[in-house]
């Protein structure tokens, strides 16, 4: 295991053959078909998706159509991790053992409505990769709060900022001890194509969640998506990491950010978004403790 | 396949996209690096690049999002008005 | 051999070879899930089984192996199928053929194991083919005609079959089996031709339809579903001739044909309902039982035919639609010319034996004499007279 016959990722050996067609019904700048038209690129053409109700399943666009040049099979916002797990289990007693399952799915059919059926399979060790784009709310029914919003942000159904802080579902997926669990952020393509590999290269349950910046629902100009997902990696608010094999690793810039003073000012990633205009200096003083707890709690799983 | 109601893949599955943008791309290849982030962060995949590594857009389908701009170190992608 | 109604649904799937089964235990259909984990745990399976967390994850799970072209299996009951209740719809709506057995029990609150009918009928607008069984027998039969109703081409649409809480799930009676051989020659090995999940023939399923699209793709549904009637029949004949036991298709008439009084039926109690006949016809009654064993397609041409020139008929609904009445009750009234009388009864387990239907029968006739209007009646309740 480990990096055996593992060969990273880069800009140039990223296929050019696009699996994700253009003219889909994605928001302009959105960061989680930006990550699906990469990922796919890494996937191949032998991956069947599976999508909950989410912006994903929205994006496909209207019937007879769809983006996808791979299979997608849409179904109830609870159900993704149940349904891969029916799939995989249809493949393996068809004796098809070289096709990728892969759940792509929002926070909100992640982090609440969709938990249960994602602890159940990562419980039973149902042999799938789970992909949470995590756009932070429940953005395809309008920028409603989910468990993943994080502390400050003002979503529809929080106006004046959301009191209790975002839900650790990364954290929740490594109680499961599954093989792999990682956070990826879609400003970093080729270290979330090096995660999905590896992901891929492991029987079992694996586990990505994915920084996914909204435009309109962080309340920012469209071609800032890139910038956004920098800053909140480089604020150190976004840890990038993968935790396989007992222990941690920092992957990316999150690796020289684990000293303090190295990191960006918070304020740099809050005052790009519109959601957080409401977080006072206390709010932001509440929000930066969290996260030192946060590099605390990462760092001490990076023990050797 | 089952007569069921199955989609197929096609560009444009949200309509033609392209006419959703107020400000379109343009390349200036005199200033292309060819670092191709331009192509790695467009989330609609229309960046294309070529095999000497030049790129190019097909506009049919761009949004107009502004992010190849915004990515590009040299500065070789300027959002110009179309509306 | 001997078994319960759960043990011979087991040996029916068996038979079948379904190929993956996702369940969650629920009292009472335990021991179907538990016989089946036997059987694949000791080899005699090949089935793959996913020891869900849910009844929601369970048909979610059975929906995934389906769409990719395998045979699928579920069990469940009451609670368990209202939960899973949003995943039978869309199992329904997209055509998928998951065959599940529910032994139907009473809702809750307040908590009950026993039997009720309405946890079944709660899903009767989801595109099922729904099938009651009456014996466990026909439990067992049941269960491999399932499989080839639902993976008729042209059905391609689930089958739930139900069996009675305790009077039927946990009752002994003789079972006879077809034989390995046998259920092969009925049921070949799912070709898989329903899928729509292929890597070969890429396909998105289940993306936005318009408002211009959607009633084509229900009436497909509805078409293929009221198509399932010719289809349940020939299933059923067929498995007469392999079987060489005669075989229940959509109703099954018991001395119907000259009745002054017919009681309609569903489930296993109309085994007592049949001896009641038995017992008024020695007296001078000419009572009969007509056994609805498929509610969806709602046999309408059929149950209209055996109630035929029938002035009295009794249906006992053990079940309830609150600010309506009995759902059989009404379902039949609306396709026969008299109204019949709509006796609510057995719900929670309450008991309903011979001396009940022949209590009913007689109190069917009493009222048609009479001309009476009432025509819902609780039957059984506490403060009534006993029946007989």
């Amino acid at each position: 295991m480990g990096n055996e016959g593992f060969k990273a990722f880069t800009l140039k050996s990223l296929t050019d053959e696009e699996y994700y067609l253009p003219g889909n019904a994605a928001c302009p700048g959105c960061a989680a078909v930006m990550a699906l038209r990469i990922g796919l690129k890494v996937l191949g053409p032998r991956t069947i998706v599976v999508v909950p109700a989410c912006c994903m399943s929205v994006v496909q666009g209207y019937y007879p159509k769809t983006p996808s040049k791979v299979p997608i099979f849409n179904t109830a916002f609870a159900a993704s991790a149940a349904t891969g797990a029916g799939i995989r289990a249809a493949l393996d007693i068809k004796g098809i053992r070289d096709v990728n399952v892969v759940c792509w799915a929002g926070d909100g059919g992640t982090a609440d409505i969709g938990i249960q059926s994602l602890s159940g399979a990562a419980e039973r060790g149902d042999d799938l990769i789970y992909v949470c784009y995590d756009n932070e709310a429940y953005m395809n029914t309008g920028t409603q709060r989910s468990g993943s919003t994080p502390e400050g942000a003002r979503t529809t159904t929080t106006i004046t900022g959301k009191s209790e802080w975002k839900k650790d579902v990364p954290g929740i997926m490594m109680a499961h001890r599954i093989p792999y669990v990682a956070t990826a952020c879609t400003s970093y393509p080729i270290d979330f194509a090096n995660k999905l590999r590896r992901a891929v290269s492991m029987k079992g349950t694996s586990y990505i969640h994915l920084l996914s910046p909204c435009p309109p629902g962080w309340r920012y100009p469209a071609e800032k998506t890139v910038e956004v997902g920098k800053l909140a990696v480089e604020t150190g608010a976004w840890i990038l990491y993968e935790w396989f094999e007992g222990r941690c690793r920092l992957t990316g810039p999150s690796i020289g950010l684990a000293e303090r003073s190295k990191r960006r000012p918070l304020e740099q990633y809050l005052e790009i978004q519109g959601r957080f205009s409401n977080a006072d200096p206390s709010k932001i003083a509440e929000m930066r403790r969290r996260i030192d707890e946060e590099w605390e709690r990462i760092l001490g799983l990076c023990h050797d | 396949m089952v007569d069921a109601p199955l989609s197929k893949a096609t560009e444009g599955a949200g309509g033609l996209t392209g006419m959703w943008r107020i400000k379109r791309p343009e390349v200036d290849s005199s200033r292309c690096t060819k670092c191709h982030l331009c192509w790695l962060f467009c989330p609609e995949g229309v960046v294309r690049r070529g095999s000497k590594g030049e790129v190019w857009v097909v506009y049919e389908f761009c949004k107009g999002c502004g992010i190849c701009a915004e990515v590009c170190t040299p500065r070789a992608i300027s959002m110009v008005r179309e509306v | 051999m001997f078994a319960t109604g759960n043990h011979a649904v087991a040996y029916g799937v068996k038979a079948a070879r379904a190929e993956v089964i996702a369940a969650y235990p629920i009292t009472p259909q335990t021991q179907i899930i538990e016989k089946l984990s036997e059987f694949i745990e000791r080899g005699e399976m090949g089935a793959k089984f996913l020891r869900v967390e849910s009844e929601h994850s369970a048909m979610a799970a059975c929906i995934g192996a389906s769409a990719c072209g395998a045979r699928a299996f579920t069990a469940t009951s009451s609670q368990g199928l209202l939960y899973m209740s949003e995943m039978v719809f869309w199992a329904g709506l997209g055509s998928f053929p998951v065959v599940m057995a529910v032994v139907t029990r009473t809702l809750a609150p307040p908590w009950s194991i026993w039997n009720e009918h309405t946890d079944i009928l709660s899903q009767r607008d989801a595109g099922w083919i729904t099938i009651m069984c009456g014996s466990v027998q026909e439990a067992y039969d049941t269960a491999i005609q399932a499989f080839r109703i639902a993976e008729d081409r042209r059905v391609r649409q689930p089958v739930m079959f139900g069996l009675d809480a305790f009077s039927l799930s946990h009752t002994s009676e003789r079972l006879n089996l077809i034989g390995q051989e046998g259920a092969d020659a009925y049921l070949p090995a799912p070709e898989g031709h329903w899928r729509v999940v292929d890597v070969q023939e890429p396909a998105t399923f289940g993306n936005l339809v318009g408002p211009e699209r959607m009633m084509e793709i229900r009436y497909s549904v509805k078409r293929r579903v009221d198509d399932s009637a010719g289809v349940i029949e020939e299933a059923a004949s067929e498995f007469s001739r392999i079987s060489g036991r005669a075989q229940t298709g959509l109703v099954e008439e018991y001395r119907t044909s000259d009745a002054e009084v017919i009681l309609v039926v569903v489930g296993a109690s109309s085994g007592d309902a049949k001896d009641a006949a038995d017992l008024l016809r020695d007296e001078g009654i000419r009572a009969g039982v007509a056994r609805l064993r498929v509610i969806r397609p709602f046999p309408a041409e059929r149950i209209g035919a055996a109630l035929g020139g029938c002035r009295n008929v009794a249906v006992v609904d053990i079940d309830y639609s609150f600010g309506y009445g009995g759902i059989i009750g009404h379902e039949v009234a609306s396709v026969t010319g008299v109204r019949p009388f709509n006796y609510i009864a057995g719900i929670g387990g309450r008991d309903l034996g011979v001396r009940d239907f022949a209590g009913i029968a007689r109190d069917a006739l009493r009222r048609g004499e009479a001309g009476d209007e009432r025509r819902e009646i609780w039957w059984g309740m506490k403060d009534s007279k006993p029946s007989l």
